[in-house]
């Protein structure tokens, strides 16, 4: 049962061959005996989830369920959820008892899905290998001295462990893609603005993306279909006619060109992976697929563009957190800005604080037309490059990381984030 | 570019987050690197591109100007860290 997937959950649900109710015990069981080792969750709460699995079962037997009811959903802790603690991996959040729910929450909500937990997660979901979360590193479940892979690394380990059937991430420079990558699931960044960002705790508002994480294409498909969807609350949001992720799962590769932009195969990536991307596009080509080399000659510049465009917004959307209305508030102090001063100081994690500074420098006087213009210019090539390259190919193929999962305590900060963060940060931007 | 200790503290203060000299030395090392990184933007022309914010094209939505939100004070207040009548109590900014 932990390895069946959603439609196989799904239908079993409908013949009534397990109720939503013992479908989440046995995942609760699960979490219980296995997240101290994992840390995959930071908050689970066993009554609110059986109440919705009683909800969900009445909603069944009604003969009313959609896809997705009765099913447990692991959600980030990054989407504020009413009634639980929702903390974004940060100290300044630990008292954070939400008292409304994000648009995706709602989503799921309303499919009658089951919240079996909120997942840890790099703090303010600033990092790479889910070791600056404010509730201790995450690890991965293939090789626990190994990272999960980062922001949305408790979800990926949550999967992966097969603590829930599936799982809700945000991808600002790779959260989703990596840590699926280094868990070994399935994950995908949908377009900018189709998923809301209502209730979705910002960290950069123009790049930030909720997104689903699960065990196969099928499955991100089906939350998709969930997820997906027009909220007035979200000034970004996308209004489009609805559509069947699902659609296409069965439809030939015959005549699909892959493209293959050589920068993204350039030299960092490691034996297992490059030949692991072989076989894959050996088995395409089988199945009827082209390939078509390329070049994205302005991909690296995208990481300089995501230092300073995701930083800049972040010192912004961060500034929020002052200690007046919720959230950390020092115990002591001098008068208000001292209270926001040192409340900053200790509710905020050295990674986050790092970001917030960069982001106050390339925003502050004299320097924002030279930093933050700048690169939302460059993030223009970038997304040109992509317009141009999609006129000889369909679709896009990389590595979405250059190695498997590093050891915990082992990121060399800058370097290896550069190299890392290659694949996906370009695909970020448009 | 070349930052100093004293931007850092500059940076920090406009940032509102209490900063000691030790984080400030710290802090200077690691945003030192990130700027060099920075800075190679600057060797691309970009003197004809127009500055891209949205990853579609799309025009800010507007709305009726009407109140859509209902008063949940109460709730929101529940999690404030110091509240008095209604209020949100902070230290006094007028003498």
């Amino acid at each position: 049962m932990f390895n069946a997937s959603l439609k196989q959950l799904s239908l079993q649900l409908a013949e009534k061959k397990i109720s939503s109710t013992e479908l989440t015990t046995e995942f609760l069981n699960r979490i219980k005996a296995l997240n101290p080792e994992y840390n995959a969750f930071i908050t689970v709460n066993e009554e609110i989830s059986l109440a919705q699995a009683q909800a969900a079962d009445k909603i069944l037997a009604s003969g009313q369920a959609g896809q997705l009811t009765g099913i447990p959903i692991a959600q980030k802790d990054i989407f504020c959820t009413k009634g639980w603690l929702t903390t974004c991996g940060s100290k300044m959040l630990s008292n954070f008892v939400s008292p409304y729910d994000a648009g995706v929450i709602e989503r799921f909500n309303q499919a009658g899905a089951v919240n079996i937990g909120k997942t840890n997660m790099d703090e303010f979901a600033m990092g790479s290998s889910n070791e600056t979360s404010f509730y201790g590193l995450v690890k991965n479940p293939w090789d626990v001295t190994a990272v999960p892979g980062g922001s949305s690394g408790g979800a990926a380990c949550a999967v992966a462990a097969r603590l829930a059937p599936a799982a809700t991430g945000t991808d600002t420079g790779g959260s989703i893609r990596q840590p699926a990558a280094l868990c070994g699931i399935s994950g995908i960044k949908p377009t900018y603005g189709l998923v809301s960002r209502y209730g979705m705790i910002a960290f950069a508002s123009s790049l930030d993306q909720g997104g689903p994480m699960a065990k196969s294409a099928e499955d991100l498909a089906l939350l998709l279909n969930v997820m997906v969807g027009f909220d007035p609350r979200d000034s970004t949001s996308l209004q489009r006619d609805t559509e069947d992720y699902a659609r296409d799962l069965q439809k030939p590769l015959t005549g699909l060109r892959i493209g293959l932009p050589k920068e993204y195969f350039a030299k960092g990536m490691s034996k297992d992976v490059e030949s692991a991307i072989e076989k894959a596009l050996d088995e395409y080509r089988k199945l009827g697929a082209e390939t078509v080399e390329g070049s994205r000659p302005n991909a690296p510049l995208a990481i300089p563009v995501y230092y300073v465009l995701a930083p800049a917004e972040a010192s912004s959307n961060l500034s929020r957190f002052d200690g007046v209305r919720y959230g950390h508030r020092a115990k002591s102090y001098s008068d208000l800005a001292d209270m926001y001063r040192k409340s900053r100081a200790e509710g905020f994690g050295a990674e986050v604080k790092r970001r917030i500074l960069i982001g106050t420098y390339v925003l502050s006087h004299g320097y924002y037309d030279a930093y933050y213009i700048k690169a939302q210019k460059l993030r223009r090539l970038i997304a040109q490059d992509f317009a141009e390259a999609y006129k000889q190919c369909d679709i896009i193929m990389g590595p979405t990381t250059p190695t498997v999962a590093f050891n915990l305590g082992e990121k060399k900060a800058v370097i290896q984030s550069r190299c890392i963060y290659r694949t996906f940060i370009p695909a970020r931007l448009i | 570019m070349t930052l100093s200790v004293s931007d850092v503290k500059r940076i920090a203060d406009l940032a509102y987050i209490e900063i000691d000299e030790d984080q400030a030395k710290e802090t200077l090392n690691q945003l030192s690197g990130i700027f060099n990184l920075i800075e190679t933007m600057q060797a691309v022309d970009t003197s004809t591109v127009e500055p891209m914010s949205h990853a579609q094209s799309v025009a800010q939505r507007l709305r009726d100007d009407e109140v859509t939100e209902t008063d949940q004070r109460e709730l929101y207040q529940s999690i404030a860290p110091q509240v008095e009548a209604g209020l949100y109590l902070v230290p006094q900014v007028i003498e």
